[in-house]
Formats: structure tokens, C-alpha cells, sequence
């Protein structure tokens, strides 16, 4: 069969399509994609006497991971350090994500009733932290949660308190500092999600005799659903991979993840272990954005279940 | 619709979310605050006031290291950039104002996968990839900085110009093919002056990104590479000096221009 002067037209455009996307797939493929083949390859290995890695098959790594072999007797039981971490870390992730939810719907709601100029302006001042320099933004909350920081200081001068509130090096900092980098990632889609949020509903909602609480969790919240569900994943998904505020505002002992892993690549000489454990953590990212997908991709929303 | 203040009942207001939102705004610049501020303080301790003074910027600025790293980071944020600006725009040539064709999907997913993946797994995976090439070839440059920075960013970079592509009809290509314009002619002097905001507001995203990447560049680098981010790190990990401050205030002015000459780029045209 000779192929029509449409099928020509068609295979010329895929092949243009592919050749100009083809630097930027390369680019990805090899410094993106690519190394992420090697962590899956590097967790089934045996770690390497100093560091690196034996070229031999164990599944030792992924085992490691939940289960340790005590040094005395080389009896297996569950390895309570690392459970400990993960359950830290997603405890963490998910008081986050609530957290950054309730202050962010709020201020979400109030950005997108507020009139064209002011919105513009508001939703500017959101902007500004989103692309903040992380580092920084941690860096800042950190002087106002130390124990001489801004807080103690203006608690001391006002006579609330006599002694700082020890809270740097605890959970708590590290919730609080996560809370305080991640809300613009809540708020942003949120705002997306209201702002398209046809007004005139709520009206009808009050004619019908519906009290603002009903109004707002029968027809506002099932609306706005797949903003609130993007919104969480944002929040979620780097919380839960969360290295550098932990680092500075949890101090050494109050690790997630994303520390326990560094330290796997450096003190700890495990990389196996370490690999494992970052494709673990892809893994549960993975099955995140595919919630998401399936929340988003569910159509036209009905009810709020 | 009336006034809306001069209503005693308004719909879109819901009881206490007004002062919610406030609260968060002021929490969210506070922090931010505290920080400028005190960067601008006298005292040699972050613990007092001591009096307005340039001070801290002076030190930062005299600081050889701090110097080395502003200038690493710079360089590797316009290189990463243009690399990845130039990629960008081309994948975004390629995958939009075109019929559907094979693969467009996952060509769409290949390039949106860094924002997916969490940043301390690809840094984890170059640094593996990374040490396996250091080894096999003995240069330990800055090229994997550049390379890695470039990969991240091409996502930020792709996004404002398919953007921009998807806002443009096709009637001022068709035009210039009807006048007998080439392939290349068009695209040089019709297609690239329209897409130009797009391409520059994705090159600053690109540049704003890779300054303030810490987690993948802290893994990536070799001895003696620090770049401003992990340079402050580091800092962090022993005392806060003011310094520290002034080099955080001085990248977050960076940041807002930036941040405000994308927006006026990117802005629709009334």
C-alpha cells in the first residue's frame, strides 16, 4: 500500500517534533533520568568496604531497610531506628501538609474575593516567597524561632515568659520551619482552584437557607477539590524528601529521610542502603502524583468524599 | 452589583478567613523581615541591635571566599541557564501549535520529570553517576554543576515558553510562507521576536532556579566548589553571623528583581 501525501505530512511532523525536543530528552536522559537507573542498580549491590559499592546481587539493602541483625546473637528484628525515622518523616509531612492547608485556604479564599487590583497585588506578595531562595526562607524563619531570636526576645521584653522557649532542635522547629517554606506551595494552587470558583453558587446556597458552614463544605470544598488535592501533593511530595530544613532547624539527631540518606553517602559508607532508601522514597512520591492524577483526571467533580 | 463594603451581608465573605489570611501574610514576611533587618545591624552579635550600618555587606563583599562562591554560582546559573533556555525552547517549538503526534505525551512527562522526582534522589543518582565518571576520567571540573543545574532547569525554562507558543495563533507564520518567506527566514524574523518575552521570562526562572538550588549542587560538587547557597550552609552549621545575613539579603533583592521583571515580560497585554 503507498502511503498518502497525509501519512507523508503526518510521519514528517512527528519526526520534526521529535529532532527539536530531542537536546532538551538527551540532556534529561543523561543528568536526570538516566542516574536514577544506576540508585535502582546500586541498591541491589553490596557496599564497598570503604564506600561505594561490590558488584554482587543482595537484596540485603532493601531488607536493611526494615529489618537489622543484632551484633550479638544475629537474630533479625525490625530495625527501630530507621521505622523511626520514616514515621517521623511522614507524620512531619502530612501535620505539614494539614497545617499549610488551613492557613493557606483562608488566605487563598481572601486573595480571590479581593478586586482585580488588589488581587493582583496579594497574589504578588504570595509569589515573592514561592521563589525565594529555600535556604533563605529557613534562614529567616530560624531567627525568629532561636532561642535569642525575635520570638523569646519580644516574649522576654513583654514579661510573658521569663526563660526563651527552647524550640530550635526539636520536631516541633522543624514543623514549624516546614509549614512556613511550603504554605506559598499550598496557596498558589488553591487561589487557581477558587478563582475559578463560580460565586454566584454560594448566593444560591444561602437562598436555599444554607448556613456558610454547609455553603462552604457541600459546595465550595467538592468544588475546589482538585486544587486542594494539587496543593497537598505539592506540599506533601517535598516535605516528605524534606533535607535542608530538617538540617538546620531539626540540628543533627531530629533527621527525615532525606538526612538519613546523606548520611548513608557519607559517615555511614552505605550506599546500597542509601540507594534503597531513595528509591523507596521515589516509590512513595510515585504513588502520591498518581492519587493526584486520578483525583484530577476524575472529571467534573461530585460530592466530597 | 453594589458596593460590597456598604452590604451588611457579603457572600464571598467566610467568618474569620480574612483574619487567617492576614495572619499568614504577616507570618510570611515577618521571618523575611527579621532577616533584612538584621542584616543591617551594628552589633557584631545577631542577639542586640547595635545601630544601622553597611558593615556585614562589607565583610561579604571583602570575603574572598564569599567572592569565589558569588562568582561560581553566577557562572554556573548563566551557563545552566542559556543551556537549558536553548534546549527548552526548541522542545517547546517541537511539542506545541502542532497536530498530536507520537510520543508528544511522553515527551511532555520526560521533560516535567525533574519537578517530580524529589531533589535529594537525583542528587543521590549524580552523585553516584557523577564519582563513577570522576573516576573513570580524572576530571573533576565544573562541567557536572553546569550539566546537573542544566537538567533541573529545563523544566522551569520549557513552561513559561510553551506558554508563550500557545498564546500565538499560526496566521503570522502562514503569512510570511505566503510571501515566499523560508522555513528559516520565518522563524528568524516572525516566530522568534513574538516568542522572545517567553524565551527571556524562561531563562530568568531558569537562572533564579539554579542560584538557589543547595540539596543536588551540595551533593554534586567537588572540594572547594561551594557555590553561595552551600557556602551559607556550611555557615549555618557552626555560628550565624550577620554576614550571612547580608549575603541572604543581598540574594533575595537578586530574586525580586528577577521575580518582577518576569512578571512584566510574561504580563498580557491589555
Amino acid at each position: 500500500m503507498t502511503r498518502t501525501a497525509e501519512q507523508q505530512q503526518k510521519a514528517a511532523t512527528t519526526r520534526r517534533n521529535w529532532a527539536l525536543s530531542a537536546p532538551a530528552l538527551l540532556v534529561l536522559a543523561l543528568f536526570a533520568s538516566g542516574p536514577l537507573l544506576i540508585v535502582l542498580v546500586y541498591s541491589f549491590l553490596r557496599p564497598g568496604s570503604y564506600s561505594g559499592v561490590e558488584w554482587e546481587f543482595t537484596t540485603e539493602a532493601w531488607q536493611g531497610i526494615f529489618l537489622t541483625r543484632d551484633i550479638f546473637d544475629g537474630t533479625l528484628g525490625w530495625a527501630d531506628a530507621h521505622l523511626s525515622i520514616f514515621w517521623r518523616s511522614v507524620k512531619l509531612s502530612l501535620t505539614t501538609t494539614i497545617l499549610t492547608f488551613a492557613f493557606g485556604f483562608p488566605t487563598a479564599w481572601f486573595i480571590a474575593t479581593r478586586p482585580a487590583r488588589a488581587r493582583a497585588f496579594w497574589l504578588f506578595l504570595i509569589t515573592i516567597p514561592f521563589w525565594t531562595n529555600l535556604l533563605i526562607r529557613t534562614f529567616a524563619i530560624n531567627e525568629v524561632i532561636r532561642n535569642e531570636g525575635l520570638m523569646n526576645t519580644v516574649l522576654i521584653k513583654l514579661g510573658v515568659i521569663a526563660e526563651p522557649i527552647r524550640v530550635i532542635y526539636t520536631d516541633t522547629a522543624v514543623l514549624i520551619g516546614m509549614t512556613y517554606v511550603y504554605l506559598p506551595l499550598m496557596v498558589l494552587p488553591l487561589f487557581a482552584a477558587i478563582d475559578r470558583f463560580d460565586m454566584k453558587l454560594l448566593e444560591a446556597g444561602y437562598d436555599l437557607y444554607a448556613s456558610r458552614w454547609q455553603v462552604l463544605r457541600r459546595v465550595v470544598l467538592p468544588i475546589v477539590k482538585p486544587g486542594i488535592v494539587a496543593g497537598s501533593i505539592l506540599v506533601f511530595v517535598p516535605s516528605l524528601g524534606a533535607y535542608v530544613t530538617p538540617r538546620v532547624l531539626g540540628g543533627g539527631k531530629n533527621m527525615m529521610i532525606g538526612n538519613f540518606i546523606e548520611l548513608q553517602f557519607g559517615q555511614g559508607r552505605n550506599w546500597p542502603l542509601g540507594s534503597a532508601l531513595a528509591m523507596l522514597l521515589l516509590l512513595i512520591v510515585m504513588v502520591a502524583l498518581l492519587v493526584y492524577v486520578r483525583a484530577a483526571t476524575k472529571g467534573a467533580p461530585q460530592g466530597g468524599h | 452589583m453594589a458596593k460590597r463594603s456598604a452590604r451588611p451581608f457579603s457572600v464571598t465573605d467566610l467568618p474569620g478567613f480574612a483574619t487567617i489570611a492576614i495572619l499568614a501574610f504577616v507570618a510570611l514576611y515577618v521571618p523575611i523581615l527579621t532577616l533584612v533587618a538584621y542584616s543591617f545591624n551594628g552589633a557584631t552579635s545577631v542577639a542586640v541591635w547595635g545601630g544601622f550600618s553597611l558593615q556585614w555587606y562589607v565583610a561579604a563583599w571583602d570575603n574572598t571566599v564569599v567572592q569565589a562562591a558569588a562568582m561560581r554560582s553566577l557562572g554556573i546559573a548563566a551557563c545552566a541557564s542559556v543551556l537549558a533556555t536553548t534546549v527548552a525552547t526548541m522542545a517547546a517549538l517541537g511539542t506545541t501549535r502542532t497536530a498530536p503526534f507520537r510520543g508528544q505525551t511522553a515527551i511532555y512527562v520526560a521533560i516535567n520529570q525533574p519537578l517530580m522526582v524529589p531533589e535529594i534522589v537525583t542528587a543521590v543518582a549524580l552523585l553516584i553517576f557523577f564519582a563513577a565518571i570522576k573516576v573513570a576520567t580524572g576530571y573533576t571540573g565544573l562541567a557536572y554543576l553546569v550539566m546537573a543545574h542544566t537538567a533541573f532547569c529545563i523544566p522551569f525554562a520549557y513552561l513559561p515558553i510553551r506558554a508563550r507558543l500557545e498564546g500565538m495563533d499560526l496566521s503570522l507564520e502562514t503569512a510570511a510562507a505566503d510571501l515566499y518567506a523560508s522555513r528559516w527566514h520565518t522563524f528568524r524574523y516572525v516566530t522568534l521576536p513574538l516568542l522572545a518575552p517567553g524565551i527571556a521570562a524562561g531563562a530568568m526562572l531558569a537562572f533564579v532556579i539554579s542560584l538557589d538550588d543547595v540539596v543536588i549542587t551540595e551533593f554534586v560538587k567537588s572540594a572547594g566548589q561551594d557555590t553561595l547557597p552551600t557556602y551559607m550552609l556550611g555557615q549555618m552549621r557552626r555560628a550565624i553571623t550577620p554576614e550571612t545575613n547580608a549575603i541572604s539579603t543581598a540574594l533575595l533583592a537578586l530574586t525580586v528583581l528577577l521575580l518582577t521583571a518576569f512578571f512584566i515580560l510574561t504580563r498580557k497585554r491589555d
